[in-house]
């Protein structure tokens, strides 16, 4: 910790927040928000003079509440910058009538109450994701009593007793007696691998966590009777099984289900009520205490940083790696890449193997200072241009110009270009060219499909990035849906033009499906809002013409939505075979009537 | 996405695909993974028969080296410019053979994949015909769409050499230091007043048993 610190080639951001990426894979620019810390962090010298003297107690967050702390402090002793900070919220103001006693015992002078929060904008090339996870908060799981029995813990709070720096100096006391426990019981998958409340998923870490707990807990006092009630034990790693099998050497007792109901008694030990799987028989135990072994869940963070920057996550609110094994901390946004639990909950270990690997991949993608654009790009045929200029409002990138009072033909600025066609499908004269997803190209996908038994086939125009990803979420999840759909891929569901669907419809199409990425979560910024107006616009004109609007579908389905995908498929079969052949006739009739 | 040191530029001796399209069109079998549900001999014959096709033939691994030489000297024996590849997903392979189109000077624009595993075989499992039938459809799109393809051409950009990191945690603070030992500038942006994140929390950690800080 204290390297990064120290390295030349860190600049280290505390109190700060990422509040805005633009730009694209080798020139982003970010802007960061860094809060003022109103005290002088490379003056500070940590000596804690102010600390002393400071009159506002406040619960420790590093402890997790289980110490206090004052209005100025340092998070911990060996925190990176080694500098207190002030929360402006708890201190009571520089106001000498009030209070400016920190200010007095500086000897450094280094408290400074006109510090502002500033804005920082930093140019960079490849982004590095790496935000962690927060705690399972178990007070929705009523039964085990967390916050209403004083003596039943989370993990993280007994990971703070047990720590020589923590309140207790790593001593271990049963909260309402503070005297040491004679007999503790762990429960296992708190939050974690339940379908009702916290996560489905398994938390990783709380398995091996607990065993480490037991050990640390058998060199404080071998006679210490320990209960760890479980589903599974998940000691895969190198060196995990050998742990394990210490700790039930140890005499530690693992009981195979978990605790249906605890109950205060009036000495406020904790009666446990459990199943076990392995005896049949309800069990009953008093204990001194307990700890949830608590799960981990997606940052809180995670959400904005997601619509920030473009990227998907997975059912379970983490982040989504470009591919599950051979691009594991690649972002499906080229430039972006994950570190540790962003990802999905990991240890130490892991969390550093992802780090390094990332790192690696970035420097993979930086070293030779220049980088290569993928020419799919759109492009103006100057000469049908009339200079409108709906595709400079409808460009997410801003990488579209036209000057409408000199009526020169519209310029797009490739480097900035992401390609997602908008343009090209909302261009009224045909002026704009997507390179690599034509008309001619995509119009000839059409007729090729729909060639034969058109009335059987099912045309899905999926994007790249969410739907289409979606669909080969389906086939490695092996969901089985009717073999009539057929897809063709676009880079964004904006690419779908107006005159695809028409052109569909008119060839004999029953149905058509455009899917795309949620709203929110659009590779091309919001691209798919123009996908959403456009089909509103179609749906008008069918109902006009006298055409079932709901042969005309919008789904909205992510990459690791496999089964919504799949569900979605078995829906249009079901509209499919409730259009016949005569309606298909006259909607080819109404439609060539009109061009 | 061509990510490897051979940027793709215009006037760097590809071959000219002025003239009219030559296509050669590979049905992967993929092991037994499409192959137990696609018949890909009939969707191979199937796509023999297209306009514009000069080969067609189904293969036991396209993405392997000896299925990557097979179909490289079909394009140098019969002068192909437009390969069509009905295997897994474009999602993972299509840089692979745009790579391999790039080595024997062809450019790697001039590649159609068709979706025959992930979209397909593993997806109609139980519908052995309906699976071919759309093979066979699937193939034909991606013939006809290939023969509309243009070359492409790269453009190269600078780049800024410097990384933001979001999260002073175990991992953040480990990319940071692998890059800064690397050479290069690193922005560690971290919301709370220390870096350590939960990492700094922990007492001892598994398996190990030493201190995390």
């Amino acid at each position: 910790m204290t390297d990064v610190g120290r390295h030349p080639n860190i600049k280290l951001l505390t109190l700060s927040e990422v509040v805005d990426v633009s730009g694209y894979v080798g020139n982003f620019t970010a802007k960061i928000l860094k809060k003022s810390r109103y005290v002088d962090e490379k003056e500070c010298t940590a000596c804690g003079e102010c600390a002393k003297v400071c009159p506002v107690l406040r619960p420790d967050e590093f402890n997790v509440g289980l110490s206090s702390r004052r209005a100025i402090y340092i998070p911990f002793p060996q925190a990176v910058p080694a500098s207190y900070v002030i929360n402006a919220n708890e201190c009571l103001g520089y106001n000498p009538a009030v209070c400016s006693k920190c200010i007095d015992a500086c000897t450094k002078k280094c408290i400074h109450f006109h510090m502002s929060d500033e804005e920082i904008e930093e140019n960079i090339g490849s982004i590095i994701v790496a935000t962690g996870f927060d705690l399972y908060e178990p007070k929705e799981l009523e039964e085990y009593g967390y916050t209403r029995f004083e003596n039943v813990l989370t993990s993280m709070e007994f990971e703070r007793l047990v720590n020589a720096g923590g309140p207790t100096q790593g001593h271990i006391i049963r909260p309402t007696d503070r005297k040491p426990p004679k007999s503790i019981g762990f429960i296992q998958c708190v939050g974690s691998r339940s379908l009702k409340k916290g996560g489905a998923y398994c938390s990783n870490i709380c398995c091996m966590n607990t065993i480490k707990s037991t050990l640390v807990l058998k060199e404080h006092d071998p006679d210490i009777d320990i209960k760890v009630f479980y589903i599974d034990i998940r000691a895969f790693g190198k060196g995990f099984e050998d742990l394990y099998m210490r700790s039930r050497k140890l005499c530690v007792n693992y009981i195979k289900g978990l605790p249906g109901s605890i109950y205060e008694l009036p000495d406020h030990r904790l009666r446990v009520a459990v199943e076990n799987a392995n005896t049949a028989k309800i069990e009953q135990y008093d204990l001194d205490m307990l700890v949830l072994a608590i799960g981990l869940k997606p940052s809180a963070t995670t959400r904005k940083l997601q619509e920030m920057l473009g990227l998907q996550l997975t059912s379970d609110g983490f982040f989504l790696e470009a591919h599950p094994k051979l691009q594991p901390v690649d972002a499906a946004t080229r430039g972006i890449f994950f570190a540790g639990c962003a990802e999905a909950p990991k240890d130490i270990k892991d969390s550093v193997t992802q780090a390094s690997a990332a790192a690696g991949r970035a420097i993979r993608l930086m070293h030779k200072g220049e980088i290569t654009i993928e020419p799919i790009t759109s492009e103006v045929i100057a000469s049908q241009c009339k200079s409108c200029g709906i595709c400079v409002e409808v460009c997410p990138y801003n990488a579209i110009v036209v000057d409408r009072q000199q009526k020169t033909p519209a310029q797009i600025n490739t480097a900035a270009c992401a390609g997602c066609g908008t343009c090209a499908a909302e261009c009224p004269f045909g002026a704009i060219v997507m390179n690599h997803f034509t008309d001619a190209q995509i119009t000839k996908q059409i007729d090729v499909l729909l060639q034969k038994d058109t009335k059987e086939k099912i045309l899905t125009f999926a994007c790249n990035w969410c739907s289409y990803a979606g669909a080969d979420y389906a086939g490695v999840s092996r969901l089985q849906y009717p073999a009539n759909i057929r897809i063709i891929r676009t880079m964004c569901s904006g690419r779908v033009d107006e005159s695809f669907i028409w052109h569909a419809f008119k060839k004999g199409a029953p149905v058509v499906l455009v899917s795309g990425c949620h709203i929110g979560d659009c590779h091309y910024i919001n691209a798919n809002h123009w996908t959403e107006k456009r089909l509103v616009k179609i749906w008008k004109k069918m109902e006009k013409m006298g055409l079932r609007q709901e042969r005309l579908q919008l789904a909205w389905i992510s990459a690791a939505e496999g089964i919504r995908f799949a569900e979605t498929m078995k829906h249009m079969e079901r509209l499919r075979q409730s259009v016949t052949t005569e309606e298909i006739g006259q909607t080819i009739e109404i439609l060539n009537k009109i061009s | 996405m061509i990510k490897d040191q051979h940027a793709l530029k215009e006037g760097t001796g590809f071959k000219s695909v002025s003239t009219l399209p030559r296509i050669g069109v590979y049905v992967c079998r993929c092991g037994l993974n499409i192959a137990q549900t696609v018949n890909c001999a009939k969707t191979a014959q199937a796509a023999q028969k297209l306009n514009g096709v000069v080969i067609a033939k189904d293969i036991g691994y396209a993405c392997s080296e000896p299925g990557q030489h097979e179909i490289k000297s079909d394009i140098e024996k019969l002068g192909l410019n437009r390969i069509v590849i009905g295997s897994c997903s474009p999602r993972l392979h299509e840089l692979t053979f745009r790579k391999m189109l790039q080595s024997v000077k062809l450019n790697p624009y001039l590649l159609e994949m068709a979706n025959l595993r992930e979209q397909c075989s593993w997806v109609h499992m139980t519908d052995k015909e309906g699976a071919t039938q759309k093979a066979i459809d699937l193939i034909e799109m991606a013939v006809f769409r290939s023969s509309l393809l243009q070359p492409l051409y790269e453009n190269t950009v600078p780049l800024t050499k410097r990384t933001l990191i979001i999260g002073g945690g175990v991992a953040g603070i480990q990319a940071a230091l692998d890059l800064a030992d690397n050479g290069y500038e690193v922005i560690l942006v971290e919301k709370k007043p220390s870096i350590g994140g939960n990492m700094a929390q922990l007492d001892k950690t598994f398996p190990t048993m030493d201190c995390s800080i």
